[in-house]
């Protein structure tokens, strides 16, 4: 399975992370997205008319939707990555896949704005981001309050995969994520998942490790 | 007031590669907006937003320009123009940091295992050993040599843990260049930089740069690879407190380990290089 990449794409990471939680190996194909703008190339958009990325290839298959990509890594390899079977749940889940697309084009485009000089209304985009992390606050807190911790169900889904990246990298454009302290501790939650990975401005958990020497005897 | 002394250094303002014609590329230099563009007769030309032309060198795949009367031509980097090495522009990245802090993390080793986590460094290989630091006079630059740090994955060519031998250099107050261990050939270093252009006191556009002899792994590959590296870095220089750099001892306790960063400090210091430092009044 080949994954067109870019490492500092929150939308390529989403996919490389919910294969790393599955247990799949992509080949990954690095795209010169900045300052190369291969993304827009003749050559890439035979691949991919939108020139955007990620890209997913699986034989015949050609994805060219993130959360789509989820869906096809979760039906493969964990089918409970999709979230219970009732259909209100499933629809939920489908929301979440959504919302993720608005946390992309708010805090998302803030990000490749900050770092990237993107064009954008940066203030638009950061006041948008907060509406959306104060609806991801408010769920995130009744959600705790019913004693779970991840966006639906009891177990982590592919929406929290879909809706992470973004989350935790808004603080890169410019958008502090202190008021939003649900938010905080689902992220923890997200990075203590076993096989976690990391990308850039997403740090792993080192408090949580054993420090090193700890229980070294042997 | 800016001083005289920062204005006549060289700074980088764009990618030679991107320079397009006028307007090209709208930018600021020590907080003046300024223009980066190509004339009509295909040279790179600088302007204030007065119309005023200012100095102007093409090297390393970068424009460097300087808003006052140069005190010196720009550093020399022979690597970059040594045959069998590929050049890689690794593209511009913000970051709401002093100029200052972004080169002195650049310096840093001690940060790898923390940081840049099973590639550039990995925990309990956390020691850095002894290294000496030098301001050499004679070129007027700042040196570390024999700096030794075990890595799993020191480059993109490397397929396992090796053991780097860096030497550092600040060749200009905000570009630093770092010589390692190249993987594939061990009788040459692998050369890697970082140009910071200084937007305003507490905000830059960082350049990283390479100059490797590598021909398998593919230029994309190798954006990504300094690209991750340096946006590992980013949310770290967002974070640090002051925001200035204190050139002054008593605001942070360096250890042995920052011997190179303790140089660079007192190196600016010395030539009056304050914009985006903090300097108390003695």
């Amino acid at each position: 399975m080949i994954l067109y990449d870019y490492i500092l794409s929150a939308s390529c990471y989403k996919v490389r992370l919910m294969a790393a939680l599955l247990g799949i190996k992509l080949d990954l194909v690095a795209v010169d997205f900045h300052p190369g703008r291969a993304h827009k190339s003749a050559a890439f958009r035979d691949l991919n008319p939108a020139g955007s990325i990620p890209v997913l290839v699986d034989g015949d298959l050609v994805l060219t939707e993130s959360t789509a990509m989820l869906v096809y890594l979760a039906q493969i390899a964990g089918p409970q990555w999709l979230g219970e079977a009732s259909p209100q749940s499933a629809a939920r889940v489908q929301n979440w896949l959504a919302f993720s697309g608005r946390l992309n084009s708010s805090l998302g485009l803030a990000r490749l704005h900050d770092m990237l000089h993107f064009p954008a209304d940066i203030t638009a985009c950061r006041t948008a981001g907060h509406l959306c992390l104060r609806e991801l606050e408010a769920h995130l807190t009744q959600v705790r309050l019913e004693g779970r911790i991840f966006l639906e169900g009891t177990a982590p889904s592919i929406a929290d995969i879909a809706c992470f990246p973004n989350v935790a990298l808004a603080p890169d454009g410019g958008v502090e994520l202190r008021d939003y302290p649900s938010v905080r501790l689902w992220q923890r939650a997200v990075r203590s998942l076993p096989q976690f990975i990391e990308m850039p401005g997403i740090h792993r958990l080192h408090d949580l490790k054993p420090a090193p020497h700890s229980g070294a005897a042997a | 007031m800016i001083p005289q002394a920062v204005l006549d250094q060289w700074y980088p303002v764009a990618m030679t590669s991107l320079v397009g014609p006028w307007p090209g590329r709208e930018t600021q230099l020590l907080g003046r907006p300024i223009m980066v563009f190509k004339t009509q007769s295909g040279a790179v030309s600088v302007q204030t937003a007065q119309g005023q032309a200012v100095a102007v060198t093409l090297a390393y795949g970068h424009v460097w320009a300087c808003l006052g009367t140069p005190a010196q031509d720009l550093f020399a980097l022979p690597e970059a123009a040594q045959p069998g090495r590929r050049l890689v522009d690794c593209g511009v990245v913000r970051v709401k940091c002093s100029p200052l802090r972004a080169v002195e993390n650049f310096l840093d080793i001690a940060h790898f295992p923390f940081v840049h986590t099973d590639v550039l460094g990995a925990e309990p290989h956390t020691e850095v050993g002894r290294y000496e630091v030098q301001i050499r006079d004679d070129v007027d630059e700042v040196w570390a040599t024999k700096v030794h740090f075990y890595q799993p994955q020191a480059a993109k060519s490397a397929a396992g843990g090796i053991v780097t031998e860096y030497m550092y250099r600040v060749a200009a107050p905000t570009a630093a260049v770092l010589y390692k261990t190249c993987p594939n050939r061990t009788n040459e270093w692998d050369v890697i930089g970082i140009f910071v252009q200084p937007l305003a006191e507490d905000l830059c556009d960082v350049y990283p740069y390479m100059a490797l002899f590598d021909d398998v792994t593919p230029q994309a590959d190798l954006i990504h690879f300094q690209q991750m590296i340096f946006l590992q870095d980013r949310s770290i220089l967002e974070n640090q407190i002051p925001r200035l750099l204190p050139l002054d001892p008593g605001m942070e306790i360096p250890t042995q380990a920052d011997l190179t960063s303790v140089a660079y400090r007192r190196w600016l210091k010395r030539k009056g290089l304050t914009y985006g430092a903090q300097v108390v009044a003695a």
